[in-house]
């Protein structure tokens, strides 16, 4: 047999005992030639693109899903910051936006749509506002829209003005939604540092420097990691730092084959593949678990910012090895 | 995909038959198996086939749910993978 037996089963056994699962799929979306002074016309712009695009994410990803019997979790679509491209909208607030992105990915069937958003970390323009403001209607008036703002870089520093306005948007979100435990909140996020290019929800959304349409992966493995950290018998540290390397390695190329045939399929480039030990509420599927896995008695204790800055630079390392750009 | 050649694994406790049914499901599919071995895995019986599917108008996805079928009816569990997704997580 060309594939030895042991890595098939572990593979195998990743999948079923160790929640190891392609956390999502997200279509970038550039919508900066949609832009328009008539927000009907604008709405009308972006469904028909982000429709168009997405029309054929979420079956081929469901192929490819059954084809590599790999869990694919979410499909998500993130689109250009709409602070950015309704910029020129003559409307006095975006609500109908969120609106119209609701409808665009409850069409294209994708889980969550990001990039209801705006970027203040140095400052904010008339639409930046004009965004901010509308964010606790939008995210109650829609189900699938997610909602994020940058208010720092650790270039430009903190804006302190608009961490000031998220306070009061963030207790408004919350308020709209009071009746459904303020689920508002859960998808809003307040940045320092975003990502352009983050495949990740809340807080996805389609950077100005990303190409027109563009294929993100998120993985995430906190279980395996885990499972074969407590494998090694009394480890040293290097053991431990090489075999959170070489496991991160298979969870990520694993994400690239998914990335790479699913952005093949659609015909739309393959952007990025995001590591991620974000845990979910599984039992085992835990960061905590693996620091413990490591030695500390307790996550918590003496040791756990050392654990953590150790796990964290095993698995940036396999990324830069891997993807040097 | 450069080639159409599966992974079939199946999981659970050993018993008369499991390989005969599970071919049968494979014939009737045209598909042929490559290579086969079987092993213990945590204590559970693990069969292992290399398998190659026919070019022409294979439907995978009647086939995965034919062999998921009757690895309920035999009490396992039955995965079919495309081959590339080991060879990826586990080669350069």
């Amino acid at each position: 047999m060309l594939i030895n037996p042991n890595e098939i089963l572990e593979t195998i056994q990743m999948v079923r005992m160790e929640h190891l699962d392609i956390r999502t799929v997200t279509m970038g979306i550039s919508l900066r030639d949609c832009s328009h002074p008539d927000i009907e016309v604008f709405n009308e712009n972006i469904y028909e693109k982000i429709t168009a695009r997405a029309k054929e994410l979420v079956r081929t990803t469901n192929e490819i899903q059954s084809l590599y019997g790999i869990p694919i979790i979410n499909k998500r679509i993130s689109v250009t910051p709409i602070a950015i491209a309704a910029e020129s909208c003559r409307s006095p607030n975006f609500v109908s936006v969120a609106k119209t992105m609701d409808e665009a990915a409850k069409e294209s069937d994708v889980d969550f749509i990001g990039g209801f958003s705006a970027l203040v970390h140095k400052g904010a323009t008339s639409g930046d506002l004009k965004l901010i403001n509308s964010i606790p209607e939008a995210l109650a008036g829609t189900e699938k829209v997610c909602s994020s703002v940058n208010v720092a870089t650790t270039r430009a520093g903190i804006n302190m003005d608009a961490v000031g306005l998220m306070g009061e948007v963030i207790k408004r979100t919350a308020g709209l939604t009071a009746d459904r435990d303020g689920i508002g909140c859960a998808k809003l996020v307040v940045f320092a540092n975003a990502p352009e290019d983050n495949p990740f929800m809340a807080g996805a959304f389609h950077g100005i420097g990303e190409p027109e349409c563009v294929i993100n992966v998120g993985v995430s493995g906190p279980g395996v990691v885990n499972a074969a950290i407590r494998e090694l018998e009394n480890p040293n540290l290097t053991e431990i730092s090489e075999t959170i390397k070489k496991t991160a390695f298979k969870i990520t190329r694993m994400g690239e084959m998914v990335g790479r045939e699913v952005s093949r399929r659609v015909g739309v480039e393959f952007g990025i593949l995001d590591l991620s030990l974000a845990p979910t509420p599984e039992i085992g599927d835990s960061v905590a678990a693996i620091l413990e896995a490591m030695g500390l008695e307790r996550c918590g204790t003496h040791g756990t910012t050392a654990a953590l800055a150790l796990l964290n630079d095993a698995v940036k390392k396999v990324g830069q090895w891997l993807h040097p750009q | 995909m450069a080639s159409s050649r599966f992974i079939i694994t199946v999981i659970g406790s050993d018993r008369v038959g499991i390989v005969a049914r599970i071919t049968t499901v494979m014939a009737d599919f045209n598909v042929n198996i490559v290579d086969i071995t079987q092993t213990i895995m945590q204590g559970i019986f693990t069969m292992i086939m290399l398998a190659e599917a026919p070019q022409d108008n294979f439907d995978l996805a009647a086939f995965q749910e034919a062999m998921g079928a009757e690895g309920k009816n035999l009490g396992v569990e039955v995965k079919v993978q495309h081959e590339d997704v080991f060879r990826f997580m586990h080669r350069v």
